[in-house]
């Protein structure tokens, strides 16, 4: 039965920009963290998607079945360093190393994952809508 | 002969749904990096299944149970030489060919040509209870 794949499609997509949306959450709420060395600070997380692959017949054009979280990567911009002597977490040298999260970035992220959830939700409605009309099919 | 009752219409239906389905999957990896996004052509589906008998698709069909029938990846879904790549009109930089409202669009309309098929079916089948009852009730 193919639309109820497609529920499992969309839902795939809907679970893959939830967790964007969870990235999200985390960058931002990290955005003012600071650590007292540039390997502990935060850095601005993002997550890998990759499309699943249906394994039959193994035939290079064989559908794909929804999207999945291939893995998180971590910005590699260097993060920044400021001058804080009073800082309880500042290093010998009186500095403390800020988050490399970029607000404005993690924004325009935070409304393309909702756009493509809402996308999702929307594709998943329209496939119940057309099972229910096929099962109440004759009347 | 009950694939002849409704005529097209059910095969129809096969690929419609078999659409939805693709474009639905465009729609999940539209943030996909290096994602290329498919559609069927349903002129050309449509070409093999109301062709000539032996043309293929329809024709071939696996005539005992269990049996896969030649470039079926399974029951009722269409070789899968009919799924295509579409032509991006903007690509992204990751690689990415989904174009979010032209899929929004084909889906709505896949699903209005689904829901037009499925019309077609109750007709035939409203047609098929007149003759039976006579008219009657």
């Amino acid at each position: 039965m193919s639309l109820s794949s497609i529920f499992n499609v969309a839902g795939s997509g809907m679970a893959a920009q939830s967790s964007r949306l969870n990235t999200v959450a985390s960058n931002l709420a990290n955005a003012e963290s600071v650590a007292s060395s540039p390997e502990a600070a935060y850095r601005a997380r993002e997550p890998l998607f990759a499309a699943v692959q249906k394994q039959v017949g193994g035939a290079a054009d064989a559908a794909s079945e929804g999207v999945r979280m291939a893995g998180v990567t971590e910005s590699q911009a260097p993060v920044p360093s400021r001058y804080e002597p009073g800082n309880p977490m500042a290093d010998a040298n009186g500095y403390v190393y800020a988050s490399n999260v970029n607000p404005v970035d993690e924004l325009v992220n935070m409304i393309s994952a909702s756009r493509s959830y809402q996308n999702n939700v929307e594709v998943m409605n329209t496939a119940k809508q057309l099972m229910v009309k096929t099962l109440s099919l004759g009347n | 002969m009950s694939t002849d009752l409704f005529g097209i219409h059910t095969k129809a239906l096969d690929v419609w749904q078999r659409r939805s389905e693709v474009l639905a999957n465009n729609l999940a990896n539209a943030d996909t990096p290096g994602f290329k996004a498919r559609d069927i052509d349903f002129a050309k589906v449509l070409a093999t299944a109301g062709g000539a008998p032996g043309a293929g698709g329809v024709a071939l069909e696996a005539p005992t149970p269990g049996q896969i029938g030649p470039g079926q990846t399974g029951a009722g879904s269409p070789a899968p030489g009919a799924l295509e790549y579409r032509v991006p009109t903007q690509p992204s930089m990751d690689g990415n060919t989904v174009d979010e409202q032209v899929e929004q669009a084909d889906f709505a309309a896949n699903s209005v040509h689904y829901q037009a098929s499925l019309a077609f079916i109750t007709a035939q089948i409203h047609m098929l209870r007149t003759a039976i009852s006579g008219g009657q009730s």
